[in-house]
């Protein structure tokens, strides 16, 4: 049975575990071991800066895919099974498209020439056409879309779970729907809302592609600090510091919520 | 008939409203690929099909394309065989090592891409592997094996391990038995990790950044330097093509998991 796993386990081993600890060993080790590379991280500050904001955005990229993902999770549950095909697949339709893709549809969307700005000025509701792109707004704008089905995902599934009856029972004991809501079918969904706020939560922290097309190079993320340390400057030990400090960040985040929910429940939804 | 209350439609208008912001990015290309104008306009002012044959056209683009196939098909051929044999032996096996063993496959979808991204091109640069096909192939192998453990390990669970054992009484060795009575069974799930394999490497993109360059740079490295540049509308075209295979796939793979029940 090892044998079985073994080439599957070298590919991992030589490909991710060798690479990660390759990037641990160079941010500690430079002619001898150093700590100057972590010094910098967490005294200079273009890196506290770039660390604020990437947490700054994952909270709000979160908070926003909670509050558009739960009314379409919470619909889907709640409607005849052919409906809420249709909205799951409508839901995961994107995800199955490039990430380069949607970037560029939000570049043709967002930009000052774009169908929306063009739409508005048609509207007469705008003169002047918005900035909505190349800044923090359509990086988040970019990455909520890229990362709803993370979030719509886990909801339905625990939602699924809650038995119809318990809402039934709130209402015949004289609740009104929006008590049984808030008392019986929000405390249940608790569970959903925490695998999905950290999956959104911990993929942000990681982003790339979106903040480098649409932050217009002043939304510095965590990601770009890092390839900017390999790609221009060659400061590798500065990148790999960077790199796991990021990488730290992720796994606190997985080891703490793994008290609450299993790691399956999380990651057993992609 | 039942009155609907406010609430009600305020979540219906809502839910519409998401659906549309999660489905307008991927209806809008189509139509701007189609479009005679250099530069985005909505709706466009005539039909043209002049980007993609401004795609076909451009060596540099049909390269990338050669790159970004070979590259997805080798990553199956690779990656689907590891992880069937993975996931067989984690859902057969008593093990406790194989616990540890499963959330190391899972590794790549947990370590953010970037990480594994410069990790993978500081190990390359060691060895030589940077701009090398058998490079681009084996980093690929690795994220897509994930995909592949978790689609067989779902088709194991409704497979009763008994009937292997039936085979094996009966004569047959392991592999044989395997063969013949397991695999038939979880072929479907097989398959959907295999296309799932292929769609993520012909989507990858960051890792193709760092460690891909000369003439094995994959379509999504091209796009992603043609994106920071100028917006090209041959952009367009390409990501519906790419979005329509993707499609295809996807539909393939889910054809494939209803059948199996």
């Amino acid at each position: 049975m090892l044998a079985l796993v073994s080439p599957a386990l070298l590919v991992i081993l030589l490909l991710i575990v060798l690479p990660v600890g390759w990037l641990a060993w160079q941010s500690i080790y430079h002619d001898g071991f150093t700590l100057e590379n972590y010094r910098r991280v967490f005294t200079e500050d273009i890196y506290w800066r770039s660390f604020a904001l990437t947490f700054e955005i994952s909270v709000a990229v979160t908070i926003i895919a909670l509050l558009l993902g739960y009314p379409v999770a919470y619909l889907a549950n709640s409607v005849p099974k052919g409906w809420s095909i249709l909205i799951l697949s409508l839901v995961v339709l994107p995800f199955w498209t490039s990430v380069l893709v949607r970037a560029y549809a939000w570049l043709a969307l967002l930009q000052r020439t774009g169908v929306i700005n063009q739409l508005l000025r048609y509207l007469d509701v705008i003169s002047e056409p918005l900035a909505l792109v190349h800044n923090t707004f359509g990086t988040v704008v970019a990455t909520v879309h890229i990362l709803l089905p993370f979030m719509v995902l886990p909801l339905y599934a625990t939602m699924q779970k809650i038995p119809g009856d318990l809402m039934q029972a709130g209402a015949s004991l004289g609740a009104s729907p929006s008590l049984t809501f808030v008392r019986v079918f929000l405390p249940l969904s608790l569970p959903g809302v925490l695998a999905g706020c950290t999956m959104v939560f911990v993929l942000c922290l990681g982003f790339y592609i979106t903040p480098e097309l649409l932050g217009g190079g002043r939304t510095v993320m965590v990601s770009m600090l890092v390839s900017r340390n390999v790609e221009l400057y060659n400061q590798f030990g500065a990148a790999s510091a960077v790199a796991v400090a990021l990488l730290l960040s992720v796994l606190v985040i997985f080891f703490a919520v793994s008290r609450f929910i299993s790691l399956d429940r999380i990651l057993g939804q992609k | 008939m039942t009155r609907i209350s406010p609430a009600r439609i305020a979540l219906y208008v809502i839910s519409a409203l998401v659906l549309i912001y999660l489905i307008l990015p991927v209806l809008i290309i189509a139509p701007i690929s189609f479009s005679s104008a250099r530069f985005l306009t909505f709706p466009p002012p005539s039909f043209s099909l002049r980007w993609y044959q401004q795609y076909f056209a451009n060596p540099a683009w049909m390269q990338a394309t050669r790159v970004t196939l070979t590259v997805a098909l080798f990553t199956v051929v690779i990656a689907t065989p590891c992880g069937v044999a993975a996931a067989y032996a984690i859902s057969q096996s008593k093990l406790r090592i194989m616990r540890v063993i499963h959330m190391a496959l899972l590794l790549p979808l947990v370590v953010p891409i970037i990480i594994t991204a410069v990790g993978i091109f500081f190990v390359y640069a060691k060895v030589g592997l940077v701009a090398t096909l058998p490079g681009l192939v084996l980093a690929n192998v690795m994220l897509g094996l994930p995909y592949v453990v978790i689609s067989v390990l779902a088709g194991m669970q409704s497979f009763d391990p008994a009937q292997e054992m039936v085979a094996r009484s009966l004569g047959m060795n392991r592999l044989r038995s395997f063969f013949a009575v397991t695999l038939p069974q979880i072929k479907s799930s097989v398959v959907a990790g295999g296309i799932f394999a292929f769609i993520s490497a012909m989507d990858e993109t960051i890792v193709a950044l760092f460690i891909s360059g000369g003439q094995y740079q994959p379509l999504t490295k091209r796009m992603f330097t043609a994106l920071r540049d100028e917006i090209d509308p041959t952009i367009a075209a390409i990501s519906t093509l790419m979005t329509a295979a993707s499609f295809m796939l996807v539909l393939a793979a889910s054809a494939r998991q209803k059948r199996s029940g």
